[in-house]
C-alpha cells in the first residue's frame, strides 16, 4: 500500500543555479529549513510520497535538482497547505511543492501520469467553456487515463438526484472568449520561455489536447 | 468604490463552477441563507473559472490572471467584497488579490525579486488586474457580518437533538496568513453556527484533515484511504451528519461514499450511511426555510432519516425529563405532606 521512501543520492551533482531558481519563483528563504519534520508530520500524503516533504525540502537545499524534479511527492500534493501553516520557519512548503511542480513540467516529468492528465483536462475544460464542465472533464479525463469505468457507477446517483448536467453552463458574455485568450498569451509565454531556457525541449504548458 | 450599494450587507457573490453542477444545492442554500439574513447578493456579471487547484499548479501567473479576472469583473460593477461558498475558489481569488496587493502598481520592484506578479498577470490578462477586490467565504460573511447571535434570533425550526460534525476540509482557514479567518487548526465558525441552529456539535478531531480532494479521479485510492479516515472518526463521535463547507469534500463523502465504503470493507472495517449535508442547508433548514428551495434531493445519503432519528431521541428525551420532574414533583408533594423541608430548590449533588 505504502510507497517506498527513495534514499536520498547525495553523490549527484549540486546544481546552484536549480537552487536560486526555487528561491527566486516561490519567493521563500530556503536555507532557514532546519529539516524539523513538522511538514511530514502533518502531510496527509507521506505514505504515497518517495519523498517525505522534508525531504524534498532539503533536495532542493542540496541543489539536487533531477531528483527533486522526477519525484511523485510534488505531483501529490494536494495543497492543502498544513505544511505552510505549520513550518515554524514560516516558510510556505506549499508554494515550494507548486514551483517543483511547474519546473518537473517545463522539464518534461510525469511519473503520476493521472494526475497530469487529470490537470491538463481541467484547464482544457476551462479554456473551451470559460468554466469547468464537469461531465465533460470526467469524460475526457475517463478516456485518455485508459480507465473509463472507475468512476461509472457514479453515473447513476448523478441522474438520479439531478446533479448529472450533460450541457456546460457556459459565461453570458464575453468571458469565455476572455479566458480562451488568457491561454493563448500563457500558452505563447510558455512556449517563449521554453525556447529560452531549454532549446529543444517540449514545453510543458496548462493546455493539452481539444477538450470534450 | 463609486456606486456605493444602500444596503451594507450587499455583495458580489461568485458561484464557482462546481456550483452550477455536482454542488448545485450549495449554490441554492447559500443563496437562500443569505437572502432570509439579510445579506444582497449580487452575481459576479459574466463570471469564469478561478483556476481552482490545477491552474496554480501549472502556473502562478495563469492561476492569478483566472481568478483577477473575476475581481476584476467585480470591482468594475461596483464591488471590493466577493464572497463564495467554495473553499478552492475563495483560495484562488484570495491568493490572487494577495499577491496583486503585494506587488504594487508602479512597477516597484517585488520584493523576491522574481517577476513583477502584477505585470505578469496585466500581460496575460491584458488589461489592467484589480486594485482592491478581495474575497471572503459565505461562511465568514454569516459569521462576521450578519453574526452568530442574529442568526441565533432567526431560527425558528431549531435542529434540536441533531449530532452533528464540522468538517472544514483543507483551506477554508489555511494558510492562515491568506485566508485571515477564524482559526487554521481548530476553526469553530461552522461549529457556532449550527450551534445556534440548535443542533449538537461535537468535537470532530478532523476538522481540517484532507479528504483527498481532487484525486478521486487521478488516485482513487489516496481519496479513498483519507475520506474513509474521515467517516470513521464521524462515526466513533456518535454524530448523525458529518456537515461540510466545500463541494469537493462534499462529493468525495457523499456521491463517492459507495467507492469509500468498498475500501473500508476491504480493509475489514465498518460501512457508513451517515449524510453529508453542506451547513447552508442545516441553516436553512433552522431559519424555517422551504425544503425545496435548499437542495436537500440533491444528496446521495438523504437527510431525512438523520432528521427524524434525532427527533424521535429528542421526543425520546423530553418525555424522560418530564418523567422525572413528575416524579420529583410527587416525591416532594409527599415530603411536604411529611412536614420535612420547605425549601423549593434542593441543591444538586
Amino acid at each position: 500500500m505504502q510507497t517506498p521512501v527513495r534514499p536520498l543520492n547525495l553523490a549527484q551533482a549540486r546544481d546552484p543555479d536549480f537552487q536560486a531558481a526555487v528561491a527566486r519563483d516561490s519567493g521563500q528563504h530556503l536555507a532557514s529549513c532546519y529539516q524539523c519534520g513538522n511538514c511530514t508530520a502533518g502531510c496527509s500524503y507521506t505514505p504515497d510520497y518517495d519523498f517525505p516533504v522534508h525531504q524534498v525540502m532539503r533536495l532542493v537545499q542540496l541543489g539536487l535538482k533531477e531528483s527533486a524534479l522526477s519525484c511523485r511527492s510534488i505531483w501529490l500534493c494536494a495543497t492543502c497547505q498544513a505544511c505552510t501553516t505549520r513550518c515554524p520557519n514560516n516558510i510556505d512548503v506549499a508554494r515550494v511543492m507548486d514551483v517543483l511542480r511547474h519546473m518537473a513540467r517545463q522539464a518534461g516529468y510525469a511519473p503520476e501520469p493521472g494526475v497530469k492528465t487529470f490537470t491538463d483536462s481541467f484547464l482544457a475544460s476551462v479554456a473551451k467553456h470559460g468554466r469547468v464542465f464537469e461531465v465533460g472533464l470526467a469524460a475526457v479525463f475517463a478516456i485518455k487515463s485508459g480507465k473509463p469505468l472507475q468512476d461509472a457507477g457514479l453515473g447513476l446517483p448523478m441522474l438520479t438526484h439531478g446533479k448529472l448536467s450533460l450541457t456546460p453552463h457556459e459565461p453570458e458574455g464575453n468571458g469565455k472568449a476572455e479566458v480562451a485568450a488568457i491561454f493563448a498569451r500563457f500558452d505563447r509565454v510558455a512556449a517563449q520561455k521554453a525556447r529560452a531556457h531549454s532549446p529543444g525541449e517540449t514545453p510543458g504548458n496548462g493546455k493539452k489536447g481539444g477538450g470534450e | 468604490m463609486s456606486a456605493a450599494p444602500s444596503n451594507p450587507l450587499t455583495l458580489a457573490y461568485y458561484p464557482g463552477c462546481s456550483q452550477t453542477g455536482t454542488a448545485a444545492e450549495y449554490d441554492r442554500s447559500s443563496r437562500a441563507c443569505c437572502a432570509a439574513l439579510g445579506v444582497e447578493l449580487v452575481d459576479v456579471p459574466d463570471w469564469t473559472c478561478c483556476g481552482s487547484t490545477p491552474a496554480h499548479t501549472v502556473d502562478h501567473f495563469l492561476a492569478g490572471a483566472l481568478a483577477a479576472r473575476n475581481l476584476l469583473q467585480a470591482e468594475l460593477a461596483g464591488h471590493d467584497r466577493v464572497t463564495t461558498p467554495c473553499p478552492s475558489c475563495l483560495a484562488a481569488l484570495r491568493t490572487a488579490s494577495h499577491h496583486l496587493a503585494e506587488a504594487p502598481a508602479e512597477n516597484g520592484a517585488p520584493q523576491d525579486s522574481g517577476p513583477n506578479y502584477r505585470a505578469e498577470v496585466e500581460r496575460l490578462l491584458d488589461r489592467p488586474a484589480p486594485l482592491r477586490a478581495t474575497a471572503v467565504s459565505v461562511l465568514q460573511v454569516l459569521t462576521e457580518d450578519v453574526g452568530v447571535e442574529a442568526i441565533a434570533s432567526a431560527v425558528t425550526r431549531p435542529l434540536t437533538g441533531l449530532r452533528v460534525a464540522p468538517y472544514y476540509g483543507c483551506i477554508m482557514n489555511r494558510p492562515p496568513g491568506l485566508m485571515q479567518f477564524d482559526d487554521p487548526e481548530n476553526p469553530t465558525a461552522m461549529d457556532r453556527v449550527l450551534e445556534a441552529c440548535g443542533a449538537t456539535v461535537v468535537d470532530y478531531p478532523f476538522k481540517t484533515e484532507c479528504c483527498g480532494a481532487a484525486f478521486g479521479m487521478p488516485r482513487l485510492d489516496i481519496m479513498q484511504r483519507l475520506s474513509a479516515r474521515l467517516l470513521d472518526m464521524a462515526a466513533s463521535c456518535g454524530v448523525d451528519a458529518i456537515v461540510v463547507a466545500c463541494p469537493l469534500c462534499q462529493m468525495n463523502l457523499d456521491l463517492r461514499r459507495g467507492q469509500v465504503n468498498a475500501f473500508s470493507h476491504s480493509q475489514g472495517g465498518t460501512h457508513h450511511a451517515m449524510p453529508v449535508p453542506y451547513f447552508t442547508q442545516l441553516l436553512g433548514l433552522a431559519l424555517g426555510l422551504p425544503e425545496s428551495g435548499l437542495g436537500l434531493d440533491k444528496l446521495v445519503l438523504p437527510l431525512g432519516p438523520a432528521l427524524t432519528a434525532a427527533r424521535a431521541r429528542e421526543d425520546e428525551r423530553i418525555a424522560r425529563t418530564q418523567a422525572e420532574l413528575a416524579a420529583k414533583a410527587a416525591r416532594k408533594n409527599g415530603t411536604s405532606a411529611n412536614g420535612n423541608g420547605s425549601k423549593e430548590n434542593t441543591p444538586c449533588a
